[in-house]
């Protein structure tokens, strides 16, 4: 069976999602299956009217969010979301959105990016995860 | 050694980890068995990640140059 890297998503701040985003890609290069289910905040990240313009940033670094969001333009550091695209264009990457939060906010599908493939619930990731040689709650 | 002739370089300085070697990994893909694929990095974490990557990938690592401000890593498909 392929190693894989399990990672629940639950920060929707530029900065986690880059650095999972990140870890994603890196685990994909190394030939690691990657699980991402997203969950709460992490999940709203993945809403199409929010991807591009959310700006928000870890709030216990709320004063490096401004230099670290302009150092990031300035450097053109990739979206997070085109360096997840890329991780899936490289590997075996399958994103899940959490169905609690999907009921809870009345979300559907079509809000979310195309890499999200589908709605699971807890039982069945951890099934999934338990397995795993990484797992992470980013 | 005689150097290999490369059938594609890639200039990926200036892009941070894991950009430069996520366009490494997309240049191996386009190329043919046998060719090699040099790609030019200025990301410190290429220095470990590249040769790392081509090992796993059991690919032909030729080596990696440094340069000014940048290094020239060298690797022929195999498979």
């Amino acid at each position: 069976m392929a190693e894989r890297m399990s990672i629940i998503q639950f920060s929707g701040t530029v900065d986690k999602l880059m650095a999972a985003s990140t870890l994603a890609t890196g685990a994909a290069a190394m030939g690691l299956e990657v699980n991402l289910f997203l969950t709460f905040w992490g999940l709203q990240a993945f809403r199409k009217d929010q991807i591009r313009t959310n700006t928000r940033f870890s709030a216990d670094f709320a004063e490096f969010a401004e230099p670290a969001l302009q150092a990031m333009q300035a450097k053109k550091v990739p979206h997070w979301l085109d360096t997840l695209h890329g991780a899936a264009e490289i590997g075996n990457v399958h994103v899940q959105a959490c169905s609690m939060t999907m009921e809870l906010f009345g979300w559907t599908l079509d809000d979310l990016d195309p890499l999200v493939e589908g709605t699971t619930g807890v039982a069945s990731f951890i099934e999934e995860a338990k397995d795993d040689q990484i797992t992470l709650f980013i | 050694m005689i150097a290999p002739t490369v059938a594609k370089e890639i200039d990926a300085r200036g892009s941070f980890c894991p950009g430069p070697l996520l366009e490494l990994i997309r240049g191996v893909k386009s190329v043919a068995v046998g060719q090699t694929v040099a790609v030019l990095s200025s990301d410190p974490g290429s220095n470990k990640d590249i040769p790392v990557w081509i090992q796993k990938a059991r690919h032909e690592f030729i080596g990696s140059f440094p340069e000014q401000g940048y290094t020239r890593f060298m690797v022929t498909k195999t498979h």
